[in-house]
């Protein structure tokens, strides 16, 4: 059987939704018979060389970048899953949500405690830099999403039981411990 | 004497004293049916209708309706669990709940029927609607992102006068719980603490408690909810 093909991505995540993937610890090993990476900061390929069956995305979207970054996925996967809070409902960034995008950079860039060292009050505005959403959206509601796997982080032995399932065509074991939402 | 009734809840024959509440008599005879609003020995609000139940084929809230000899109760089919699946899922896009960093994580009912149903992601979109945090009260931080209008608090926690401390204001969209400020100087620890239990979601803390349970020592870790319920009687 040839190797599955899996991207992976930090969107608006803090990368424990990663670190939680490599958590499955000596199953990694038997992982790298399953799998072979593509696009994935786990082997730093920066761009799809191929098509995937399989993006892992975590984190939601919380600026331009990210939203491209995602539509890139779908385009070049078959099967895409949402990983964890923030790629399934925005998570601790989407705590922003109900505040005005203007209110946050001023609050983060002006008014707050820790701005002391912006003298020239500058809001971040360089071209290079991905523009701000209004708000931080879950993956689903930029693309297409076919699975889900929540928890902050999703437990490892949820993310192995789904991709060895995936893979194998099995029907997948789903636990009681294993369905958390922190 | 109180008059015994005899009645079926998915075919188990069950029995109560004539004119409990649905709710109780099936936890009564270990059937958990699941709630967020009934606190047993509370006026009923009928306002989460999680407990939605077909009463001899009709959609009827299990701790409105007391149980009359015969009735037949229809209460875990897929159906039914859908919708309620579906309640939860309302609940959890209508506020903003973010588990990860919230105080009753793992303690937190609304939470535990999420784990119930397996709740992967909510078929509708999320509302993320501003609401305040209210901290200005000695004791309490009331989180009116979290709060699902359940009125346990409203109904339970009063003063020595018996004046609520907690009530509504407004409706519908702009429906928000809030907290008598005067009323709320005065509490007790232990006042403090009922209401913070009795709070289904974490929308009442007690403040300078924190996340006091580890993870894996909480109360929904590693049983779903209900069941103790379900336990005591088989
Ligand atoms: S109240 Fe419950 S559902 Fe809401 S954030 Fe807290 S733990 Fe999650
Ligand atoms: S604060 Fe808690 S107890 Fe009071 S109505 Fe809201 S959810 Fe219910």
């Amino acid at each position: 059987m040839s190797k599955a093909i899996v991207a992976t991505a930090s969107l608006a995540g803090c990368f424990g939704c990663h670190m939680s993937i490599l958590d499955i610890d000596d199953r990694i090993l038997k992982l790298i018979e399953l799998v072979e990476f593509n696009k994935s900061p786990i082997d730093d390929i920066k761009t799809f060389t191929k098509q995937c069956d399989v993006g892992i995305i975590e984190g939601g979207c919380c600026n331009s970048e990210n939203v491209e970054v995602l539509k890139q996925f779908r385009k070049n996967c078959k099967i895409l899953i949402s990983l964890g809070e923030c790629a399934i409902m925005g998570g601790l960034p989407a705590m922003r949500n109900g505040i005005p995008v203007k209110e946050c950079l001023e609050e983060a860039y002006l008014g707050g405690p820790t701005v002391g060292l912006n003298s020239e009050k500058i809001i971040p505005n360089d071209d290079e830099l991905p523009m701000i959403l209004d708000k931080v959206y879950p993956l689903h509601e930029i693309v297409k999403i076919d699975y889900y796997l929540p928890g902050c982080p999703p437990r490892a032995d949820l993310i192995w039981n789904a991709v060895v399932a995936l893979l194998t065509g099995d029907t997948m074991n789903l636990p009681y411990e294993l369905v958390k939402f922190d | 004497m109180s008059e015994t009734v005899k009645f079926t809840i998915d075919g188990k024959e069950c029995t109560a004293v004539k004119g409990q509440l649905l709710i109780d008599a099936a936890a009564d005879n270990g059937i958990y049916i699941p709630l967020l609003c009934h606190m047993r020995d509370l006026v009923p609000a009928g306002s989460c209708r999680i407990c939605t139940c077909k009463v001899n084929g009709r959609y009827m809230s299990a701790c409105t309706t007391p149980v009359e000899p015969g009735m037949n109760i229809e209460s875990n089919t897929a159906e039914l669990n859908d919708i309620r699946k579906a309640i939860v899922e309302m609940l959890f896009v209508e506020g903003n709940h973010f588990c990860p960093s919230c105080e009753k994580s793992g303690n937190c009912d609304l939470q535990a029927l999420g784990y119930k149903y397996q709740m992967m992601v909510p078929r509708f979109p999320y509302a993320f609607e501003r609401r305040e945090l209210e901290a200005s009260t000695p004791k309490i931080f009331l989180e009116k992102n979290r709060c699902i209008f359940c009125k346990r608090c409203v109904r339970l926690i009063k003063d020595e006068q018996g004046r609520s401390i907690f009530a509504f204001k407004g409706r519908g969209k702009t429906l928000e719980i809030n907290i008598d400020k005067k009323l709320a100087a005065n509490m007790s620890d232990d006042l403090t603490m009922k209401a913070m239990n009795a709070c289904p979601v974490g929308a009442i803390l007690k403040k300078e408690v924190g996340f006091i349970n580890s993870i894996g020592t909480r109360k929904y870790d590693k049983e779903p909810i209900g069941s103790d319920i379900e336990k005591i009687h088989q």
